[in-house]
């Protein structure tokens, strides 16, 4: 039976069905396909199930930033800033995306230098169908560019968390997009890109295990959101003037879908439907709901009353922390992770914020600097070849990874990994935030900070009266 | 005439309005309002951070009614209101000059 010639009579769909069907038969023993081609059918079957998760996985990542964290976020502010917060997230999702296509993509995954890719994919050229054996081998590279596309787009939104109900709107943009260029690309060519510095599969110099973004997506986002708060200064009236949460409703439902997206976030980072991805999704799902539980604790024991912030922060806290080792550890290490996690933030924000009294407004540097140094550190600590195989010694066995393996050396790798992206973090914010100013007012002026940003840099109310 | 005008706990509402509807009162205006009076604020906290909350949720419901009928008015909505502790709200009374009936234009008692 001539396989080749009888997959070009169908359409790509009935193709898709045909494949995943062969595999069935040929195991089932009711056709006489010869071994040649059933390798191939099997291989081309689970490339269509890496392909689909994957897919599936960008766009739940996609969902982690709108609505998901524009929700978060915009319930935590006033209600004359709901609109402005919610674009600040919005405005990521339109312009990252693209310049993620003209350039984005190949400076992080082009071959260059150890800090930074070349031009190679500029455009999406050379970006299709075939696979990149390199990253991703059964799925296509369009897929694996579009999925990392959305890890671009939600860091520059976490960071709008720190300056929330203060900053223009033309301002923020300009800062992100070259924030982008300062310290996202750059980082996360060096721990995923091949040849990049602290990548442990493609030649990197200093072995940096980041399954799913702890350094390229939280550490980054943390510190930059630090340097951002304290740059920009405090909101008007802070920290005299109450400044409650608006609407606890829309964050809890943001947070909510925070934590179902990130299973797109740290099990997608896979890059295939296997078990590996399994391992991850509950991993982080037990990180989630540790933290969730230590946040509540620590409320209880130091205010006698578990608050529904506190519950949904320590999820996003046991999430944000758990995404460095999701692949690496496995699944009870990340309760212990999550439990970490929920407790420290809750110190970091609830504690140490108010003694030091800077205005990160919504946490961002207490709940993913923090979150994502610690998470990057007890990687070094459980990561184990247990779970991930992926790293191979020179007789092909699989390599230790962690303190768990016997690798405590790892620690302090983590922690070179963690210095390197924090100086990248904080130059790069310095140096993006003076240029900004350069071209445009970054903080709204005069009595515009009391009207809000909604009405002020948008020209609409996100809760309309009747008159 | 009178106006009275009871400021009273929020989940006293239903049973103050059809206390009065008992009595045969049936023009009145309800409001939700914020304010305080004896009763001290609560204390909320977001992440860590304290907020003494001042202001409290309360339910206004105002009605004009015949002098004559002022204190059972009164009486009827202090019976239900009540629940001993501080908080319950106030009733203020206060004369009322004229009333109009828009529609027709009815003057004085014969508008309420």
């Amino acid at each position: 039976m001539d396989l080749t010639n009888k997959e070009t009579l169908l359409s790509p769909s009935k193709r898709a069905v045909f494949l995943l069907f062969v595999p069935v038969c040929a195991y089932a023993g009711i056709t006489g396909i010869e071994p040649g081609p059933t390798v191939a059918a099997v291989k081309a079957a689970q490339s269509a199930g890496d392909n689909a998760w994957v897919l599936m996985s960008a766009a739940l990542v996609l969902l982690m930033t709108g609505p998901g964290l524009a929700l978060f976020y915009s319930g935590l502010v006033r209600q004359k800033n709901v609109l402005g917060t919610m674009m600040q997230s919005f405005g990521m999702m339109a312009m990252v995306t693209l310049v993620w296509a003209i350039c984005g993509y190949s400076l992080v995954f082009g071959e260059g230098s150890p800090v930074l890719g070349d031009l190679r994919y500029a455009f999406l050229n050379g970006v299709g169908a075939a696979p990149n054996a390199d990253y991703a081998p059964t799925i296509p590279h369009t897929t694996f560019m579009v999925y990392q596309m959305m890890f671009a787009i939600i860091t520059p939104a976490l960071i709008a968390g720190a300056f929330a109900e203060r900053v223009r709107f033309n301002a923020m943009m300009i800062f992100s997009l070259l924030w982008m260029f300062l310290v996202y690309f750059p980082v996360a060519h060096m721990v995923w890109g091949k040849g990049g510095y602290l990548n442990p599969f493609l030649g990197g110099r200093v072995p940096v295990f980041d399954f799913a973004g702890g350094t390229v997506v939280h550490i980054t986002s943390g510190f930059s959101a630090l340097v951002t708060a304290l740059y920009i200064g405090r909101r008007k009236g802070h920290p005299d003037e109450p400044m409650k949460p608006h609407s606890l409703v829309l964050s809890f439902i943001g947070a909510c879908l925070l934590w179902v997206g990130w299973f797109g976030f740290n099990a997608g980072s896979a890059l295939a439907a296997s078990a590996l991805a399994s391992s991850a999704f509950v991993t982080t799902h037990l990180a989630s709901a540790s933290g969730a539980l230590a946040w509540m604790l620590a409320e209880q024991i130091r205010n006698g009353k578990p608050s529904a912030l506190g519950g949904i922060s320590g999820a996003v806290a046991g999430l944000a922390t758990v995404t460095q080792g999701a692949g690496y550890v496995a699944p009870f290490s990340g309760v212990l992770i999550g439990l970490i996690a929920g407790f420290l933030c809750y110190f970091m924000v609830g504690v140490v914020k108010n003694k030091f009294g800077y205005d990160d407004s919504l946490d961002v540097f207490g709940v993913h600097g923090v979150g994502g140094l610690v998470g990057c550190l007890l990687t070094g600590v459980f990561a184990t070849r247990a779970i991930n195989e992926g790293l191979k010694l020179a007789n092909g066995q699989a390599a230790p990874l962690g303190l768990v393996d016997g690798n405590a050396g790892q620690i302090l790798n983590q922690g070179i990994g963690a210095a390197i992206a924090i100086a990248i973090a904080v130059a790069g914010t310095l140096v993006a935030l003076k240029l900004t100013g350069l071209v445009t007012p970054v903080r709204m002026a005069g009595n515009e900070e009391e009207q809000g940003m909604d009405i002020v840099l948008h020209g609409e109310e996100g809760y309309a009266s009747e008159d | 005439m009178v106006k009275i005008e009871a400021i009273i706990q929020p989940y006293k509402s239903e049973e103050v309005r059809s206390a009065l509807k008992g009595i045969g009162v049936d023009g009145m205006t309800v409001s939700e309002v914020r304010g305080h009076g004896r009763q001290k604020g609560h204390k909320e906290v977001y992440r860590g951070q304290e907020y003494n909350v001042d202001l409290l949720s309360k339910t206004k419901i105002e009605m004009v009614v015949s002098e004559t009928r002022s204190e059972e008015v009164i009486e009827t909505i202090m019976a239900a209101a009540r629940t001993g502790k501080i908080g319950d709200g106030k009733i203020f009374v206060s004369p009322v000059r004229e009333v109009v009936r828009i529609r027709n234009g009815d003057r004085g008692e014969l508008a309420l």
